[in-house]
């Protein structure tokens, strides 16, 4: 090994460290006991190591509940996303309509819009529907957006028109040729834009911020924003960073599994700039 | 297949997303500019007041802050994260599966809830039990009261912030490197280059157009930081951690000045969006250029 290939992974360990450091804390904090955690120095390692945290977090906070509502909220955005991004991304990439081009531009256009300049109308729109406080308002806006319609057009654009000449031939109409010849090639760019929309469904916050008002029906991240919110002068470390832990793994268990896809929807992303 | 038929198939299949992207985004970010023209505290009937809220806006000292605030953070943060990234790319772009390993580590940041990780940094920020503190007095150095201290709390959520993004930059850079064609690095080999030069010379002016992009990107996404403030600061100390999308936030939810709240979303959205089509217009400008 040459030397700067030796500075190289030198520089990179000691980055990695870094970057797991906070995660490590995470873990380490959620298995020890007050006594420990409060100590000085600090003791890096639990020991001995005990649970407890984690029941108490779980008598203290409805937390089986939130991570249901955050599964629940997370896997129907990410099927819905498939099912409206697919049958857009058919349209744009297969069929011949009038103002095509112009109308797939909008729908890319409106991906420059920040969601924090929507919220204040949003709400407005989800209490007019008496959505406030339901999993409707939870899943149903983010069900559609653009970013998928571009992934699934991109891939479509690449589907053979022998097959679908062949599915013509056989009298499939455009829908059964989508549903049944197109889509089921389609998997990778699926994969990608499932991924995607669960971990960012999975973390997002502002969101059901807004539109959840009782304790039943918050998501992981807001259950875990008004568990720390409850604690004044001494904050349970111990028993959030438990909570911590149980709201961060599903999100990198779906990522460490379907890395290749995630990585090639960033690619996608900055590619169309 | 008459063409007739098709542009009914295409409608249908359009339907959901067109009804959706409308409902959801299209009719309220258009709401959102009509509601920054009025006064409403979404009890009583919104009053047209033409363009008070700006006006008022721009002569609240604290609206500067927030500004302030929000492009300190901004820049900072990208300041650091880009050559950070850059450099972490560089030594990442080899074979091996160490360096795989290592990229899915600085990946995981990325891919963390934003509160959970908040939530972590607060218990290190923490003054008296903190783990940062506990370093820095083993090493003899005074104790920082980081988010309560005025000077402090910013750059703590800035070093979060750059911890957090810099995967994502990275995994970007990293494909860029691996579009740079090898011979011009043998080239510059057969001239003599060393590395930190064959780096100056060859890489950056090829790496152009994704350094634009990634810290465009970058600046955005720091632009609408909200999750950290909400938890670990509130704003808190005296607004030296407030920011646009968290004073948007208690302005429309908590003191339901909504036509304030909208003024505040388009000011940001203006920002942003002049950000956007500076990184449209110079990546199209490349791309003409190469072709």
């Amino acid at each position: 090994m040459g030397r700067s290939r030796v500075l190289a992974y030198t520089v990179l360990s000691l980055g990695a460290f870094s970057m797991l450091v906070p995660f490590l804390w995470m873990l380490a904090t959620s298995l020890m006991s007050t006594a420990q955690i409060y100590a000085f120095p600090p003791k890096l390692m639990p020991d001995p190591l005990q649970w407890q945290n984690y029941p108490a977090a779980m008598d203290a906070v409805p937390l089986g509940r939130f991570f249901w509502n955050s599964l629940l909220v997370a896997v129907l955005t990410t099927a819905g996303q498939m099912v409206t991004a697919s049958m857009a991304g058919y349209a744009f990439a297969r069929l011949h309509f009038p103002f095509r081009n112009g109308l797939f531009l909008l729908f890319l256009a409106t991906m420059m819009i920040p969601p924090q300049v929507n919220i204040v109308p949003l709400f407005m729109l989800m209490s007019r529907l008496g959505w406030i406080d339901t999993y409707a308002a939870l899943i149903v806006p983010g069900l559609f957006g653009a970013f998928g319609i571009f992934l699934l057009r991109q891939w479509f654009l690449g589907f053979p028109v022998e097959l679908e000449q062949a599915a013509r031939l056989d009298g499939c109409n455009p829908f059964q040729i989508y549903w049944h010849v197109a889509l089921p090639t389609a998997l990778p760019a699926l994969a990608t834009l499932g991924i995607f929309t669960f971990i960012s469904t999975w973390n997002s916050f502002l969101w059901p911020l807004i539109v959840t008002n009782s304790e039943m029906m918050r998501t992981l991240p807001v259950g875990l924003a008004a568990f720390k919110g409850a604690f004044r002068e001494t904050t349970e470390w111990g028993q959030l960073m438990a909570a911590g832990v149980i709201s961060v793994l599903p999100a990198l268990g779906v990522f460490l599994i379907g890395q290749k896809y995630f990585i090639q929807g960033l690619m996608s992303g900055s590619l169309k700039g | 297949m008459e063409e007739r038929n098709e542009w009914q198939w295409a409608l249908w299949l359009l339907l959901p997303s067109l009804l959706g992207v409308g409902i959801f985004v299209a009719i309220p970010v258009l709401a959102s500019f009509g509601l920054s023209f009025a006064h409403w505290n979404m009890l009583s009937p919104p009053k047209w007041v033409g363009l008070r809220n700006y006006t008022e806006l721009f002569a609240d000292p604290l609206f500067w802050q927030v500004m302030f605030n929000t492009f300190y953070y901004a820049l900072v943060v990208v300041l650091l994260e880009i050559p950070l990234a850059l450099g972490l790319a560089v030594a990442m772009n080899q074979p091996g599966w160490l360096v795989k390993v290592f990229r899915t580590i600085y990946f995981l940041p990325v891919v963390t809830s934003m509160v959970a990780i908040a939530l972590v940094w607060n218990w290190i920020y923490d003054p008296q039990y903190g783990l940062l503190n506990a370093a820095l007095q083993g090493l003899g150095l005074p104790k920082v009261e980081w988010l309560y201290s005025t000077v402090w709390a910013m750059p703590a959520l800035i070093a979060m912030g750059v911890w957090k993004n810099l995967g994502y930059s990275m995994v970007i850079f990293l494909a860029g490197l691996q579009t740079v064609p090898q011979e011009l690095y043998e080239a510059a080999d057969l001239d003599g280059a060393n590395r930190w030069q064959q780096f100056l010379n060859v890489t950056l002016p090829q790496l152009g157009p994704t350094l634009f992009f990634v810290s465009v990107m970058s600046t955005i996404t720091a632009f609408q930081v909200f999750d950290p403030v909400y938890i670990m600061t509130e704003g808190a100390p005296g607004n030296t951690t407030n920011v646009a999308v968290y004073w948007l936030y208690q302005n429309a939810f908590e003191n339901f000045h909504v036509g304030r709240a909208s003024a505040i979303a388009y000011v940001l959205f203006g920002v942003l969006l002049t950000l956007t089509l500076i990184q449209w217009s110079v990546r199209k400008k490349w791309v003409d250029q190469e072709s």
